[in-house]
């Protein structure tokens, strides 16, 4: 649906790259045309009042396994980069290119195209058809590709292709089948688990792999200490990585799973409290650089299950703007920070011109309440399933409105 | 010998449901001193009156007892189906032994089946750790966890400190007081930690019970964290051993001798079985211990194994049954009415 005429907020404090500061947002053709201070409504447009709540761009969420338009609506969320891992696969042209178009007008799917064939880490699927079909990037999936030179050379090819290689680190051969992170709480639990450093081997190559071929390399989701002080040297020396996280990785830890509630069996697992802090000592420091929500939902026949039989994944569509508001409020990062991670940095890694609220990008906006106090009920969800690992937790932050291309969206 | 308890439990444990108030049995972990100490109490009875020619109570006469086992069991299942006979219930035996495929939604449906026909108590088997409480969850009667995954087998852990008490009070070194514990003491246990849901609960029920727990393996079969649970970590045997008032040693699948873990059994053998020349660096009365099924020539040697004075794994299975007849009388006196426990 194209924007029909001129929409402009106003009254509301907006969240722009210069900072935070109140003013108005005029949106025409589907894009920004105005923001500032000094920015009022004119004749003919359509008006909305914000009532003092932020004015923030859309979220722009990096690395989702489901398609589900109501849990991301609900969330702030007006792009999500779809991970090839579905069934079947993102391996070939014409399913890249249907998954492109499949949430417009008012979501907007950028698919990631599986590395190889049938995600299986031996052969180069058609990466520069795929481009061209819609792919805004290409993903190894749920699993770390084990064989050095099929990841050697798929990232020589996006390089020179110049799309992002969004990664999974996690060595297989050490983390196997395992559910858990070693350490006390597996073992008191007697689940199959493997050593946090499965993630730092898989970086450490990756990250090497990453300087030889010139590839912009995109760690999904780094979750434990090391892991993030190799990501942190590795941009002090110019190499082009950068990385992501889930809040279950900055908001719990494996403590959580003491009574096997599988809606807390993730993949990368959860780890200790030690590497939780510093998860959000990276994320203050600027080390990571996207927060996504992950978003797996996942029914009863996956999650229903004993811990190590269940399928890892949680429904996070719904919580991931909460939860950023949540170290915004714990001081952890400021407003402008949070939108970075939420929307401008991973616009820019599928290069979108989205994000942020500038004048000439796409007029994804959301309306947000940054207060507003709500209980997470896996009952009361919007997602496709309640697989929630934050339920019955106090939450605070709701999305009021949201626009996609200068559209309201209906909520 | 006598076997009965010095003291009588009434003016020991708190009274009725207070001594034990867990509706199911998942682990040890859930588990107070106490109430360890209140089971292997209970125990004694049913060791005495498996030791008479008739066998037989009609206490839990009327009830009906499912074995579920979704894991191959001969030892254990046995165990509870000659308790639960003994008792006077109704025993079911339900093998639905895995297949490789995830079969979660059934054992969930498989639950709610057998709370429909009204078992009063369930045992459960299952190669996931975590299913027993699963299961648990679902149903409306007593759980007892026969071994879940790599988690736990409470029953195994009670029934190796029921032994061990026994043993001790025969040799002088310990008294069969319901309140004897083993304070003072050093065990060693030995063998595949990372698998073993025995190895869990012992350590758990034995140092509930005071003694401290030395465990040994090499380290890829020895699990991270079990330092935070207050056990001493080695893998060194003889070092192990050094000083150890009981060693008890663990089965290792032949799976993980194949060259995963332990590049051979006999391998295995040279490193970490008990010999009768090793057992000399423990102490000088240390008692020997196996879970069983052992694996003769491998972690254990025969002549060790059948050691009249230091051995006690014969004694073990026979605990094995009075601790499961404790287990199901205690558990299911809530719904027979027992006074006190409603």
């Amino acid at each position: 649906m194209k924007q029909a005429r001129p929409l402009t907020i106003t009254g509301g404090k907006l969240v722009t790259p210069g900072g935070v500061e109140a003013g108005a947002l005029r949106m025409a053709d589907g894009l920004i045309e105005a923001v500032g201070a000094d920015v009022s409504a004119r004749d003919g447009d359509e008006v909305i009042d914000a009532k003092g709540k932020l004015i923030a761009p859309g979220i722009v969420d990096f690395g989702v396994f489901a398609v589900d338009k109501p849990a991301f609506h609900f969330g702030g969320i007006t792009r999500a980069a779809l991970m090839p891992d579905q069934s079947p696969p993102l391996d070939y042209p014409s399913r890249v290119n249907y998954i492109a178009k499949s949430g417009k007008p008012d979501l907007w799917v950028h698919p990631l195209a599986a590395a190889t064939r049938g995600l299986e880490g031996a052969e180069l699927a058609e990466i520069a058809l795929m481009r061209d079909a819609g792919a805004r990037g290409v993903a190894t999936g749920r699993k770390w590709i084990a064989d050095s030179g099929v990841m050697l050379r798929l990232c020589q090819y996006a390089a020179m292709l110049g799309l992002v290689v969004v990664a999974h680190a996690e060595d297989s051969g050490i983390a196997g089948e395992a559910a858990a992170t070693a350490g006390e709480v597996a073992t008191r639990l007697g689940l199959p688990s493997a050593p946090a450093e499965a993630e730092t081997l898989a970086l450490a190559r990756d990250i090497a792999i990453a300087e030889m071929s010139g590839a912009r390399v995109h760690f999904r989701q780094v979750t434990t200490a090391a892991g993030f002080d190799l990501v942190r040297s590795a941009k002090a020396r110019g190499v082009s990585v950068t990385c992501g996280i889930t809040p279950a990785h900055f908001m719990l830890s494996d403590l959580a799973t003491a009574d096997f509630r599988t809606f807390t069996r993730l993949s990368p697992p959860l780890r200790s409290e030690a590497d939780r802090q510093a998860a959000r000592a990276a994320i203050a420091d600027g080390t990571v650089d996207v927060i996504l929500s992950g978003h797996d939902p996942r029914g009863p026949e996956d999650k229903r299950l004993p811990f190590a039989d269940a399928a890892p994944g949680m429904a996070g569509a719904e919580t991931l703007l909460a939860m950023v508001l949540g170290l915004v409020r714990d001081e952890v990062i400021d407003l402008g920070r949070a939108f970075d991670l939420l929307a401008a940095n991973p616009a820019r890694l599928l290069g979108v011109e989205a994000g942020a609220l500038e004048v000439g990008r796409e007029a994804d906006v959301a309306l947000i309440d940054p207060d507003a106090p709500w209980f997470v009920d896996r009952t009361k969800m919007e997602a496709t399933a309640d697989n929630t690992p934050f339920d019955r937790q106090g939450a605070q932050g709701r999305v009021r409105a949201l626009i996609k291309g200068g559209v309201l969206v209906e909520l | 010998m006598d076997n009965t308890p010095t003291s009588s439990a009434a003016d020991r444990f708190p009274a009725g449901r207070l001594a034990f108030p867990h509706r199911d049995l998942t682990g040890i972990g859930q588990l107070e001193r106490h109430e360890i100490l209140y089971l292997l109490d209970q125990a004694a009875q049913w060791v005495e009156l498996n030791r008479q020619r008739t066998k037989h109570t009609e206490l839990l006469s009327g009830l009906t007892i499912i074995n579920a086992f979704f894991e191959n069991s001969t030892r254990t299942l046995l165990s509870f189906e000659i308790a639960g006979k003994r008792l006077g219930a109704d025993v079911v035996n339900m093998h639905a032994a895995q297949s490789s495929v995830k079969k979660g939604e059934t054992l969930i449906d498989t639950a709610i089946t057998l709370n429909a026909m009204r078992a009063d108590a369930i045992v459960i088997r299952h190669g996931s750790s975590g299913a027993t409480q699963l299961i648990a969850d679902k149903v409306d009667c007593p759980v007892l966890n026969a071994g879940d995954g790599q988690h736990e087998h409470p029953t195994q852990g009670l029934l190796d400190a029921l032994a061990l008490r026994e043993a001790l009070a025969q040799q002088g070194r310990g008294s069969r007081d319901a309140l004897a514990d083993f304070t003072g003491l050093t065990i060693t246990i030995c063998g595949d930690i990372l698998h073993s849901r025995v190895a869990r609960s012992n350590i758990l029920c034995l140092q509930a019970m005071g003694a401290s727990v030395r465990l040994c393996s090499p380290p890829a079969l020895m699990p991270r964290g079990v330092e935070a649970m207050g056990a001493q970590p080695f893998h060194d045997f003889d070092a192990a051993l050094d000083g150890s008032d009981v060693v008890m040693m663990l089965r290792l699948q032949s799976e993980r001798m194949a060259g995963q873990f332990i590049p051979s059994a006999r391998e295995y053998h040279h490193l970490y079985g008990l010999t009768r020349e090793r057992l000399k660096r423990a102490a000088p009365d240390a008692l020997v211990m196996h879970p069983g099924p052992m694996n003769r020539g491998v972690e254990i040697d025969s002549d060790v194994a059948d050691m009249l004075d230091r051995s006690i794994i014969t004694s073990q299975v026979e605990m094995g049954v009075a601790i499961r007849m404790a287990c199901l009388d205690v558990l299911t006196r809530s719904a027979r009415g027992v006074e006190g426990w409603s």
